[in-house]
């Protein structure tokens, strides 16, 4: 079977055997080459065995793939005893046939060399355990060991070109595991017989921080991810994080929710964040960043919806005794199970670990919110390119499963503002900036929005308002004396009242004098109109007199006519006559 | 088989003819090859010229009897195991380096060294 060769050229993908290790598929691009030995190498207790073991157990109980595992260096029942931690029942897989377990001892000072031999013997065992339960992964776990127990290394060297040419034409997929040696990937070159697939682990210690790293030195005939992964060993197993494998095909969520505070929200356009977005909170010390995620968690929580609140530098009870104090309690939803405490020193694990932990947490709990504060001190757990990275990778992570994350960010003070201090400032859709504004001998808070991605969010400083009812956004004062806040602000303001008042009281009294002007005159006008009435009612009296007399005067002289028997028609005619004249 | 307590002192201490015990001998093959036979050849050889009459070979073909392999802890082939007497010891090759194969199987002091014997 020239398996291998021929497989080169065929148009199908490479066959693959999955791991089942959490990660390692997505960035081998499915699993180790099937049927073929991959050299797993790397420094002391840097989790080959355990790697390898993984491989097999879950081979044997996910993918119906029994295995033999060859151990160089630790008898079966060490092996089992060390597996038992990561949950691995390995005596019950031998049990079940699954799984055999062969120890290989070779002691130099019980053996003595005469002459040729091969290694036919580590052949028959070898084989006679795959035949025995039908075998389809193996693992070799440290072959290089032999290089101590035998001498001639001639013999050694040829004899192991044979066997990895042996596991091939077996068809079984083989890890096989070597001590990272010095300016080679394995002390005793190991890398030259397996040449498919080599993966390299590393635990490296920096700043007193040791972060586990896995890379995929080369896999022949495919892709597969290129970089340094980190991963971690717990009590699941192995977990690999491809996390930069993964490119941006998260889809953006049109949902909004909200801040936690009103006014925040009318400021992000009125409804508030984007959900799945990213949210930076930024400021100095003591300008309400905890406050404002509280906030936003215990928003979540009415919602209904989930809240993992990651804090690194107090703890969940301090911190619910802080919130109380501005009103905000979060103990009732940490009770119904909707909010969830996690607080761990950042220096306790590298970036790496919590980076895993970051995931799993999320994988297990499944929270649609999930706050991080602050993220600054995740730069103690290695430097700040590192932290960068490892933010990437968790924003990422967390749009993908539109979970909308908020991050705390303490800006240290005599720095620019707008620094982001970790330089993940493109990458987060919503900063909001917290600081302090200095006047007239007080601090006061303010806040503002520097960014929100896809909303026409206010770009109005409020002043920032800690009350016992929780945060209040009040207008700052802006005007020709430029912009106040606190109480220099209420004294603008009150200063700006009496203004008006004055104002409008002298409006009224202008307002007042006009009435009273025109009641003068008009009761100067009522006092002509009586006058000239009294002096019509004069000149009427008068021409009344007058008739009366004319009336008098004819009566008098129709009575002396009548006395004197006068002719009283043409008298009388007469008379009206001249009336009608007068008038 | 004889009790194990008694001939380990004599034996480690004289050069192998004050002790009348049995040498249990087990020769580890995989098939007939020519190290194989060689080896069985060496063996024979040794047996006859150091313990005549005292010893007992036992070969085993792992290519017939693989299960028998991981009980000796057999890597290389041919091997050959000293069962007793006691302490086991493994002679590794096909036992052309006859000096080597005695201080192997202890039956000569290292720095008693005959010259008459094949390189």
């Amino acid at each position: 079977m020239t398996k291998g060769a021929k497989n080169r050229n065929v148009v199908n993908p490479l066959p693959k055997a999955p791991t089942g290790i959490q990660g390692l598929d997505e960035i081998t691009d499915g699993g180790l080459p099937r049927g073929r030995p991959t050299l797993v190498c790397g420094s002391a207790g840097c989790g080959k065995t355990l790697l390898a073991m993984e491989f097999l157990v879950r081979g044997a109980t996910q993918h119906k793939e029994p295995g033999v595992f060859m151990a160089f260096e630790e008898t079966a029942r060490e092996l089992a005893q060390n597996v038992r931690s990561l949950g691995f029942d390995v005596d019950d897989l031998i049990k079940r046939k699954k799984l055999v377990i062969d120890f290989v001892r070779v002691e130099r000072s019980e053996i003595e060399e005469t002459g040729d031999y091969d290694l036919e013997g580590l052949f028959v065992r070898l084989g006679h355990a795959i035949d025995s339960i039908g075998a389809k992964r193996v693992v070799l776990d440290t072959i290089e060991t032999l290089f101590s127990g035998l001498t001639n290394e001639g013999i050694l060297r040829a004899e192991l070109r044979r066997l990895f040419r042996w596991l091939k034409d077996k068809g079984v997929t083989a890890i096989i595991t070597g001590e990272r040696g010095d300016g080679q990937l394995t002390r005793h070159g190991l890398e030259e017989y397996v040449s498919d697939c080599v993966i390299l682990l590393d635990n490296r210690v920096i700043d007193q921080v040791s972060t586990r790293r896995l890379r995929i030195v080369k896999y022949r005939g495919t892709t597969h991810g290129t970089n340094e992964y980190p991963f971690l060993i717990d009590e699941d197993g192995i977990s690999v994080l491809p996390i930069t494998s993964l490119g941006f095909e998260h889809d953006a969520s049109k949902e909004r929710i909200s801040s936690g505070v009103p006014r925040l929200d009318t400021m992000l356009g009125g409804k508030g964040y984007f959900r799945g977005s990213s949210v930076l909170v930024t400021g100095t010390a003591g300008t309400g960043k905890t406050s404002m995620a509280s906030h936003f968690a215990r928003a979540a929580c009415i919602r209904g919806e989930k809240c993992l609140y990651f804090a690194f530098e107090e703890s969940p009870g301090q911190i619910i005794r802080n919130m109380r104090s501005i009103g905000v309690d979060l103990e009732p939803w940490r009770k119904k199970g909707l909010l969830e405490f996690r607080a761990m020193r950042s220096t306790l694990y590298g970036l790496e670990t919590h980076l895993t932990t970051f995931h799993k947490l999320v994988q297990e709990f499944q929270p649609r919110v999930v706050i991080f504060d602050p993220i600054d001190s995740l730069v103690q757990a290695g430097t700040v390119r590192d932290a960068t990275a490892m933010l990437t990778r968790l924003i990422d992570f967390l749009k993908i499963h539109h979970v909308t994350a908020l991050m705390t960010n303490l800006i240290p003070g005599g720095q620019t503002l707008e620094n982001s201090g970790v330089d993940i400032s493109s990458l987060v859709d919503t900063w909001l900036l917290l600081r302090d504004v200095e006047l007239s001998g007080e601090r006061n808070r303010a806040l503002y929005i520097l960014k929100s991605r896809g909303m026409a969010h206010s770009n109005q400083i409020r002043e920032f308002l800690l009350t016992d009812r929780g945060i209040d956004l009040q207008d700052v004062y802006l005007g020709a004396e430029g912009v106040l806040t606190g109480s220099a602000r209420q004294a603008q303001e009150a200063r700006e009242k009496s203004t008006a008042v004055a104002r409008r009281e002298e409006i009224e009294s202008k307002e007042r004098d006009r009435k009273r002007k025109r009641e003068a005159l008009e009761a100067r006008i009522a006092a002509l109109r009586k006058e000239f009435d009294a002096e019509e009612g004069e000149a009427q009296r008068l021409i009344n007199q007058e008739q009366m007399r004319d009336e008098a005067l004819r009566r008098e002289r129709e009575r002396m006519a009548a006395k004197r028997k006068a002719d009283l028609k043409a008298d009388a005619a007469i008379s009206r006559k001249n009336r009608r004249v007068r008038k | 088989m004889t009790k194990p307590a008694k001939p380990v002192e004599p034996q480690s201490a004289a050069d192998g003819e004050s002790a009348e015990e049995m040498w249990a001998l087990r020769l580890y093959i995989a098939g007939q090859t020519p190290k194989s036979i060689a080896a069985f050849a060496n063996l024979k050889k040794i047996c006859e010229t150091h313990l005549p009459g005292r010893y007992k070979i036992e070969v085993v073909d792992l290519l017939k009897q693989p299960q028998l392999a991981a009980g000796d802890q057999i890597v290389a082939i041919p091997t050959l195991v000293r069962k007793l007497p006691e302490p086991l010891r493994r002679i590794v090759g096909d036992l052309s380096n006859t000096e080597r194969t005695l201080v192997g199987l202890q039956l000569r002091p290292a720095k008693d060294v005959s010259a008459t014997e094949q390189d």
